[in-house]
């Protein structure tokens, strides 16, 4: 048998239903495998052992009452460890966002998506890595220091959810939760070699995430097949009254058994998604790739999103001009970081000023800037106009497709420190990613090949709003027919 | 190109404290940061409505029933500096004669 740690969520709960293995022992090989190759990648902010083999435990006993007495189903992921972003609440356990102006800041109750999957058995071994209040293209903007790549520890793993891609890349767990606010799943899951979702805007409750762009953040996770990712969704969607923002929609079941049969689904290439500037490599796989799933059934056909070159610009008005809104509440007066001053505004002041990292504080600036008197119609209003113009774009295109097919980022994983002095730079990295928040739309990404570095490369699946069965079914028939997503990092101990 | 009295303008309508350096180079990266955004001015925009949610337009209500809030311990326990129960903060107003 492969190490504990290989095991896939369905292989893991296959061996707890039948008996033959428990979950402390997968919790035990985790937490293991996590002591010895965290001084190298560096994923995790926080672990939580105690809780975990707690969780455990109580997963143990639940499962060991079900073989004597099989009635009903046990919860859906009983005593499965997975872990979770750091800028999604957990109560009782430390929450920093990757910011040093919430290093002790432990948070009163759990977001709505944890308290599920609590609820469906997970076993939680800790909070991940990421970009300082998830605005980051590398986690390189984590105040406690980067995460690194599983496949080359001298690149990136992406972000912002990056420490939750590497642990899943590098087998700590079998899944992780993230968030996705202009591909901060995706990209990540790209660079590493995993699958990861970006849920539709509106299907997974955000009470519980610390807000950046309200408009745009959602929440998401990382597996290390589409397989594996599915109930995650299913687990988290859903209606939250603690969220006004979540729609009360069904969540689809989604039924990926079966032979792989795409007939009837039309997939769309958007022109404007392979650009000068993208990586050859990056190219030839994800046409590759689509052309597989032509082989299995899907018609293809060309599309056009004609506004995608102003979704970069049009995020980074939007997207900064809500943090600054959202940022407003670290003052130093209820939670976080307080700097001594004569009076509060000081104190405000002084403690923003020390708390905050230099990316958190140029987005602050530079959406305070588009919100200002005199420059809010030319910048934030003029953004919000063309949102509806990119939006409209993919409106059309599933008029005439049931999902689009693009790279998910322009290269694959960039080294560290490559981009850290160019904040334009490091924008651009994220120009495939970006317009399915604008448009709202879910995102669906896994590895299609490898580039000459032996680096991961990764497409993108988006569909319409709400249709993320689409995504998983066709991403699902993909990892059939190929094997990329079974390649492993070689970290050998 | 952004002035350094602009930078200053935006730091404290943001109430960042910012060192000398962090001002330039504020100064200096949003400045070519908005002048990469310029290019949104090209375009037509006559008629759009700008969009704020992707979601279809809708009032929200829930029935307005009473139920608990979250422990006050648990919300005073992250405080900086907490008396009589209460947040305990710096003066507000000015407190020279």
């Amino acid at each position: 048998m492969s190490a504990l740690t290989d095991l896939s969520v369905h292989a893991s709960l296959d061996l707890l239903r039948a008996g033959q293995v428990t979950s402390r022992e997968l919790t035990q090989a985790a937490l293991e495998r996590i002591s010895a190759l965290e001084p190298r990648l560096h994923a995790f902010l926080t672990l939580t052992p105690e809780l975990a083999l707690r969780q455990a435990d109580a997963a143990d006993l639940r499962w060991r009452a079900w073989q004597h007495d099989p009635a009903g189903d046990p919860p859906p992921l009983l005593g499965v460890p997975i872990a979770v972003k750091d800028v999604l609440a957990l109560k009782d356990v430390r929450c920093t966002c990757g910011s040093k102006i919430l290093d002790n800041f432990v948070p009163p109750y759990t977001a709505t998506a944890v308290e599920r999957l609590l609820a469906a058995g997970a076993v939680i071994v800790g909070k991940t890595n990421c970009d300082e209040y998830a605005m980051g293209s590398s986690t390189e903007n984590s105040a406690y220091g980067p995460t690194f790549n599983p496949w080359d520890t001298n690149r990136v793993p992406g972000g912002s959810s990056g420490g939750s891609a590497a642990a899943v890349a590098g087998r700590y767990v079998p899944a992780a939760l993230g968030t996705d606010t202009g591909g901060s799943v995706r990209q990540p899951a790209s660079f590493c070699g995993v699958t990861g979702l970006k849920p539709t805007y509106g299907r997974v409750s955000r009470y519980g995430l610390v807000a950046y762009g309200s408009s745009l953040d959602s929440v998401g996770a990382f597996a290390r097949s589409a397989a594996d990712l599915a109930p995650f969704f299913t687990i988290m969607a859903g209606y939250d009254t603690r969220d006004a923002t979540s729609m009360n929609l069904p969540v689809p079941k989604i039924d990926l058994d079966g032979a792989p049969d795409l007939d009837g689904m039309r997939i769309g290439v958007p022109q404007e998604y392979f650009i000068k500037g993208i990586q050859p490599e990056v190219e030839a796989a994800v046409r590759q790739a689509i052309v597989t799933l032509q082989s299995l059934g899907a018609q293809v056909r060309p599309v056009s999103l004609p506004h995608t070159e102003y979704a970069l610009p049009v995020y980074y008005l939007l997207a900064p001009a809500e943090a600054s809104a959202n940022l407003a509440r670290y003052d130093g007066v209820r939670f976080g970081l307080r700097q001594p001053a004569e009076n509060m505004i000081g104190m405000f002041k002084a403690s923003r000023g020390a708390g905050f990292g230099p990316e958190v504080k140029r987005r602050i600036m530079l959406g305070t800037y588009a919100l200002s008197a005199g420059y809010y119609d030319a910048y934030y209003g003029q953004a919000q106009k063309v949102r509806t113009l990119i939006k409209r774009d993919f409106e059309q295109a599933f008029e005439i497709v049931d999902a689009i097919a693009a790279p998910v980022a322009p290269t694959t994983a960039f080294r560290i420190g490559e981009h850290t002095d160019d904040p334009l730079a490091m924008y651009l990295e994220d120009v495939f990613t970006l317009p399915a928040n604008l448009a709202g739309v879910p995102g669906l990404a896994f590895p299609v090949g490898f580039d000459r570095r032996s680096l991961p490369i990764g497409m993108q699946l988006m569909g319409p709003h709400f249709r993320e069965e689409i995504l998983f079914r066709l991403a699902h028939a993909y990892q059939q027919a190929t094997g990329w997503h079974l390649r492993q990092p070689d970290l050998s101990i | 190109m952004l002035t350094l009295a602009e930078v200053e303008h935006i730091a404290n309508l943001a109430r960042l404290e910012l060192t000398p350096e962090e001002k330039e180079r504020y100064r200096q990266q949003l400045s070519a940061i908005l002048e990469y955004a310029a290019r949104l001015q090209a375009l037509d925009t006559g008629g759009i409505p700008p969009t704020s949610s992707v979601l279809p337009a809708r009032s929200v209500l829930r029935p307005d029933e009473p139920a608990p809030g979250l422990d006050r311990p648990d919300l005073l326990r992250n405080a900086p500096q907490v008396e009589a129960e209460q947040f305990r903060v710096p003066p507000v107003l000015d407190q020279s004669p």
